[in-house]
């Protein structure tokens, strides 16, 4: 190895605030995947039939899985807010050539997230 | 100039992370928590959930959800594995690892819901 080179640090994230939190933002991702993976099994198992079905919602109500669901909404909701901080830099929105304060942009995307969630959960609960 | 395919990784992850801002905390709301608590019960009810997932707009929608979703981890998860844990040097199987897991599971949503 040459003597130039710095071996790897693993833990350059901890203990800094602001790097942790940068951390825990690109982690929530693996929850999110996580209960894409369940909704993938959840209609595998609704397509294999009703015990299959019946059994996979029995294992969803376990006391690990409810554990899992309750940290899983908790990154979910962080990734939320963390993309909706975000989106006035990621898109400058212009109305009329002037800029739209970036409070307006994060505040419209609540809105549209509040209303989105009404929609699905109606058509869950009522369909 | 060889053309990177970044854009196109990075245009997925953007998408998914929309989509999974917008829709994945009531997901994981009602068919999680509210489920444990007994509420949604009823309407995670086998017939009822069969009626509505049949339908093609529901299934569209399911389908964009998970490999969106799926797509939006990979993306974020080889930055970090890369970045967070010095993996640079592997940045190759790295990304075909990631990538090749969103894929895999796009394709199985589309076998399930094709066959619902």
């Amino acid at each position: 190895m040459s003597p130039f080179h710095r071996p790897p640090q693993f833990n350059w994230w901890v203990g800094n605030r602001a790097f942790t939190l940068f951390v825990v933002r690109e982690l929530t991702s693996v929850f999110v995947a996580a209960y894409a993976v369940l909704a993938l099994l959840l209609l595998r198992n609704l397509a294999l039939g009703r015990d299959a079905y019946e059994a996979y919602l029995r294992w969803l109500v376990t006391p690990g899985m409810v554990a899992f669901h309750i940290v899983a909404l908790v990154a979910a909701l962080y990734h939320s807010t963390t993309w909706f901080a975000l989106s006035p830099k990621a898109m400058v929105v212009r109305i009329g050539g002037r800029r739209v304060p970036p409070r307006v942009v994060v505040s419209a995307n609540y809105l549209a997230w509040i209303i989105v969630s009404v929609i699905v959960a109606v058509i869950v609960l009522r369909a | 100039m060889r053309k990177s395919a970044e854009p196109f990784w990075w245009l997925l992850f953007a998408t998914g992370g929309t989509v999974a801002a917008f829709l994945v905390p009531v997901h994981i709301l009602l068919g999680g928590v509210a489920l444990a608590a007994g509420v949604t019960r009823e309407a995670f009810a086998y017939d009822r959930i069969l009626t509505l997932v049949s339908h093609p707009a529901s299934r569209l929608y399911l389908f964009v959800l998970i490999s969106l979703s799926l797509f939006h981890w990979a993306h974020r998860f080889r930055y970090t594995l890369a970045e967070g844990l010095h993996l640079k040097a592997s940045w190759l199987p790295v990304s075909v690892g990631c990538y090749g897991s969103a894929i895999l599971g796009t394709l199985m949503a589309a076998m399930v819901l094709a066959r619902l």
